[in-house]
């Protein structure tokens, strides 16, 4: 997880294609210029972060489930809520259901979870965009694969 | 049992805090009731659920941006329940 980069997922570690379901990692590093101000002297993982992670994690399922076709964005966080406190050096466990695959569209009710306990849990909504060129596909396929995402299982 | 514009208009209600008193099967989604794009996300989602079937957002957009199509024909209610009822009845043929 490098926060400053937004790369919020580590890798994927477990998935259940049928069940349009997956589960990521993610392990928040022990220093970052995000926690010199959020908040020095108490370095703590903004909620909004916590949200990002869970995005991520269902955006790259609705890739998934949508055949690499297009580019899911984040369109709206339902019922989002931050339980507990996350800290540097913490391993998070993020999963993602989807809840419904719209035309254009995806909801998925998402969690984030630190040895088992709640820390943040939400339903989001993803608009899918097409790619800005036929090399940006390439791109995310090759991105996937580096997270341990299971390309071919989720391959329609 | 409630039409489907019943069930539409309802769900429109709703979901977009409107009142149901001013929504008719003459009103544009858009034009008249003022639904943007995200907040129809969510009217796709509940009428999905409700009708058991897949709105087709990214052809009826595709179409208006092409200048096949006006939103009048999918985004004023009495069109829009028509479509519907042909995705209903498309699904049990």
């Amino acid at each position: 997880m490098r926060l400053e980069y937004f790369e919020m997922i580590d890798r994927f570690v477990e998935w259940k294609a049928d069940e349009r379901w997956i589960k990521s990692e993610s392990k928040v590093p022990a220093a970052s210029t995000v926690f010199e101000g959020h908040f020095p002297g108490f370095p703590l993982m903004p909620g909004v972060l916590m949200m990002e992670v869970m995005a991520q994690t269902g955006g790259w399922l609705v890739s998934g489930i949508t055949g690499f076709t297009g580019l899911p964005v984040l369109a709206a966080i339902k019922e989002g809520k931050v339980r507990n406190a996350v800290f540097p050096g913490m391993q998070l466990v993020t999963e993602a259901r989807i809840v419904h695959d719209g035309s254009g569209y995806a909801i998925a009710d998402t969690s984030c979870r630190v040895d088992n306990e709640i820390k943040a849990d939400a339903r989001l909504t993803f608009r899918v965009i097409p790619y800005p060129s036929k090399e940006f596909y390439n791109t995310m396929t090759a991105w996937a694969a580096r997270l341990n995402f299971p390309l071919k299982d989720f391959k329609k | 049992m409630p039409t489907t514009f019943e069930k539409v208009a309802d769900i429109i209600a709703e979901t977009c805090d409107i009142p149901r008193d001013t929504i008719t099967p003459e009103s544009h989604a858009i034009d008249d009731l003022k639904i943007d794009s995200l907040d129809f996300l969510d009217i796709a989602f509940a009428i999905d659920k409700a009708f058991g079937i897949k709105l087709p957002l990214e052809q009826w957009t595709q179409k208006i941006n092409d200048g096949q199509a006006t939103t009048e024909q999918y985004f004023v209610l009495r069109n829009l329940c028509a479509r519907i009822d042909e995705l209903i009845a498309a699904k049990g043929a």
